[in-house]
């Protein structure tokens, strides 16, 4: 996984709270800087490309590392 | 153009105070302006600290440790356990509270509607409900529901 500037791990959360999280993690970072969110919500493999989508927050890169999920979200310029 | 989201939420049991409050946070999340409409037993979701329930009376598909059958279910108490069971399986599944969501929701600028037709009904005051809510009637969801790119009724 590539370089971040912010860790969210989201572990053991549930639907909707890796979103609700990464929205406020990302509202106080700013545009090109990176944000690490880990999730082992299984619902997260397509609801965090969807957030990363609708939001304009560009998803870099997504990878799975001891059973749980790694997104890394560039916040954007919006 | 941001996108608008316009839910109606008409019922106060325990499952159903999640479909309005969640989706509403994550439209949130993504950007979206998001408007509840609450009305009938919906009301209950915008009081204070209410203490939500969920029966398994009428409900064929609500999971049991063991089947009960409906004759049964109208033994003070099992509405009580069948609602700690949910509420702890909530806990261990890591599922927020609806309360947080609700937080959340307030937190995000969700409008939040009381339906001035029912607060007059089941006769609410307005100190019954959390601040920051706002009355309304059926055109002002529907002036907002007609511009609407989403609309559920719940």
């Amino acid at each position: 996984m590539s370089n971040f500037d912010v860790e969210l791990d989201a572990s053991g959360l549930n639907c909707p709270l890796p979103v609700l999280k990464a929205r406020k993690a990302l509202s106080s970072m700013s545009p090109g800087q990176r944000l690490l969110l880990i999730a082992t919500d299984k619902g997260a493999e397509k609801d965090i490309p969807a957030f990363s989508n609708i939001t304009g927050n560009p998803l870099i890169e997504t990878s799975e590392k001891d059973g749980k999920l790694h997104f890394l979200i560039e916040k954007g310029e919006g | 153009m941001t996108k608008k989201v316009a839910i109606i939420a008409s019922k106060g049991t325990l499952d159903n105070a999640y479909p309005p409050f969640l989706l509403a946070s994550t439209a949130a999340a993504l950007g979206f302006e998001v408007k509840i409409f609450f009305t009938f037993y919906g009301l209950t979701l915008l009081t204070k600290d209410p203490d939500l329930k969920i029966s398994p009376l009428g409900n064929p598909a609500m999971p049991m440790p063991v089947p009960i059958p409906s004759i049964v279910q109208i033994i003070p108490g099992l509405e009580w356990f069948a609602t700690w069971m949910m509420k702890r399986k909530l806990k261990q599944k890591g599922v927020a509270s609806w309360q947080e969501l609700r937080d959340i929701c307030v937190e995000s600028e969700v409008e939040l509607i009381a339906c001035q037709m029912t607060v007059d009904l089941f006769d609410y005051n307005s100190e019954d409900f959390i601040d920051g809510i706002s009355p309304g009637g059926a055109a002002t969801f529907l002036e907002f529901a007609s511009e609407a790119d989403i609309t559920l009724y719940i």
